[in-house]
């Protein structure tokens, strides 16, 4: 694999605050690098950074093996960026920006006319090309700010917030695009919706107040919740007791609790020791006893409840946190 | 070069995209005329020279070109295309350079397009033609020094009011630099260096050298140099402000 992102220190601050506080990546083609955070964390900020748009306070930034401090023309050139929002020229066409988007990026003629075309056929703009882009709706001016990143076929993509606003269908459509590319590129893609995450990224960085703070795939990071792989049962309401207690037994059950109870039902849940799998001898324990299940399956620990596990992990957030706490207890 | 040349050329297409254009040449052509006309009393002294014409394009520029110079850079700043541009392999001169000359270009094609009042004066006498060319060229150069400052003042600011009232002001100066109002004053106590050193900063004193039929050196230079002044100040700028 070929190391096409690394930054080493980034540092940048913004009067006093620190908006950026030595962060360090390294990414590969062929990865899909998922950059989560809070707002404010830093996110879009390091992406400035990585892209050269900012000078960071301290630090390196190399795209591609070429540094971006000593020699930007270079190392722009193997980067494709979409800022935060999309921004591009409104009262142009979205033909004639794109046009402008190849000739800066050194396409001429017909070379820069066939350049256009296949990004316009890959995303999916050809019925809105000669329209104004600041006419065009929230999700084909995103489109076409995703074209003017993939137009000269960059090793390395940087995608800020590339699906926020946009409606489901668009979104998968982005989603499908950054999967096709994600083979032969190194992709940074920053966003608050982490299912995309699991959909899209083969590996999830989270941020927050300017540091690094987990680094790893989505199942890594999803083990880290203690209720990771514990398996949820619901049964009679009045089998609850016989229930509880057959799951205690299991070996590798660190502990039991009784979810909800409601309708003459219970919802009970078995904590894995070691976040590994119980599920099978959960089962088996339960019907050793002939208690009758209703259903039985696996909490994978949501991404969601990990982001917010990480990035609130200090200072006023103990109220937050006190329900998975007392559980434990 | 070719980075400068694109760049341009998107911008100078873009101005002819939106009623910016119609409404400023209109404006343009019109102002300049009837300021000829109606103040400059242009018929009424018959004379066959554009005099009167010219006269008046110091004080008009300093409304006109602040209103197309305000938006270079307040606009990129604020519609976030500034964060677009300054990530494409191109340098920032590139750049600022590509937008002045596509802005100063348009302002050509403006003062251009007040020809007519040129084959007028033709028509009815005739004039100097050489003083008239000379004349052209100090307005343009003229045009040129106000839309560097603009540019320059337009970098440090998203908001265009702003930007046009400061960069009003800044030429405003640089104007009375050299009416015997601020020069008498001068006079009075400070040594004569300095005040001819003031009266050489003036636009005025350069412009009416020009429209008497006089390009010297002096007056190129100080036309260039201002302008290579400020967009070198405009790069800085822009490298200090882009993120805000």
């Amino acid at each position: 694999m070929t190391e096409l992102i690394n930054t080493h220190g980034l540092i940048k601050r913004f009067g006093d605050i620190t908006a950026v506080n030595g962060i360090s990546l390294t990414v590969q083609r062929g990865e899909v690098l998922g950059f989560l955070g809070p707002n404010g964390a830093g996110k879009s900020t390091t992406m400035k950074m990585i892209t050269g748009f900012l000078a960071p306070d301290a630090g390196s930034v190399t795209v591609g093996g070429v540094d971006m401090a000593s020699d930007p023309m270079r190392a722009k050139r193997s980067i494709g960026y979409l800022p935060e929002g999309a921004p591009a020229y409104g009262d142009m066409t979205g033909r004639s920006f794109l046009k402008f988007i190849a000739e800066i990026r050194g396409f001429d003629g017909a070379d820069r006319d066939r350049k256009v075309d296949a990004v316009r056929d890959r995303t999916g703009l050809a019925g809105v090309m000669d329209q104004r882009v600041e006419t065009l709706s929230k999700g084909y001016k995103r489109r076409v700010g995703l074209a003017q990143a993939i137009l000269h076929d960059p090793e390395v993509l940087i995608l800020d917030e590339p699906t926020d606003g946009l409606d489901p269908n668009q979104k998968y459509h982005v989603r499908t695009l950054i999967e096709e590319m994600a083979a032969h590129k190194a992709i940074v893609v920053s966003t608050h919706i982490l299912e995309e995450v699991e959909a899209v990224c083969s590996r999830a960085v989270i941020i927050d107040r300017g540091r690094v703070v987990a680094d790893g795939t989505a199942e890594e990071l999803q083990r880290r919740l203690p209720y990771h792989n514990a398996v949820a049962v619901t049964v009679a309401a009045d089998a609850t007791g016989p229930a509880l207690a057959a799951m205690k037994s299991v070996a590798g059950v660190r502990g039991v609790e009784e979810v909800s109870s409601a309708n003459g039902h219970a919802l009970l849940r078995a904590l894995s020791a070691d976040t590994g799998e119980i599920i099978g001898d959960v089962a088996a324990a339960l019907r050793d006893k002939s208690i009758s299940v209703n259903q039985i399956y696996v909490e994978r620990g949501r991404l969601d409840d990990v982001f917010r596990e990480i990035t609130t992990s200090d200072g006023g957030s103990a109220a937050d946190r006190s329900t998975s706490g007392g559980a434990n207890a | 070069m070719r980075n400068v040349w694109v760049i341009a050329k998107r911008e100078f297409v873009g101005y002819f995209n939106t009623a910016l254009a119609f409404v400023f040449v209109v404006i343009f052509v019109a102002l300049t005329s009837a300021f000829a006309f109606y103040v400059g009393n242009m018929f009424g002294r018959g004379q066959a020279d554009l005099a009167p014409f010219f006269q008046y394009h110091p004080w008009l520029y300093l409304m006109l070109v602040p209103a197309i110079a305000m938006r270079l850079w307040a606009e990129e700043r604020k519609s976030g295309t500034i964060e677009l541009l300054m990530t494409l392999p191109i340098a920032p001169w590139q750049a600022i350079l590509g937008k002045y000359l596509a802005a100063w270009a348009f302002i050509g094609v403006a003062l251009v397009l007040t020809f007519p009042i040129w084959i007028t004066v033709n028509v009815l006498g005739n004039p100097d033609n050489g003083v008239i060319f000379a004349s052209y060229i100090g307005s343009f150069l003229m045009a040129g020094a106000y839309l560097a400052i603009g540019s320059f003042v337009s970098a440090l600011t998203k908001n265009q009011v702003i930007a046009f009232i400061v960069s009003a002001l800044i030429c405003f100066l640089f104007i009375m630099a050299g009416l015997n109002l601020v020069l008498g004053f001068m006079r009075e106590w400070a040594p004569a260096f300095i005040v001819s050193g003031l009266e050489s900063m003036s636009f005025l004193s350069h412009f009416q050298l020009i429209t008497k039929g006089v390009i010297s050196l002096p007056t190129l230079i100080f036309y260039l140099s201002l302008i290579a002044f400020f967009l070198f100040a405009n790069t800085l700028a822009i490298e200090q402000k882009k993120a805000e």
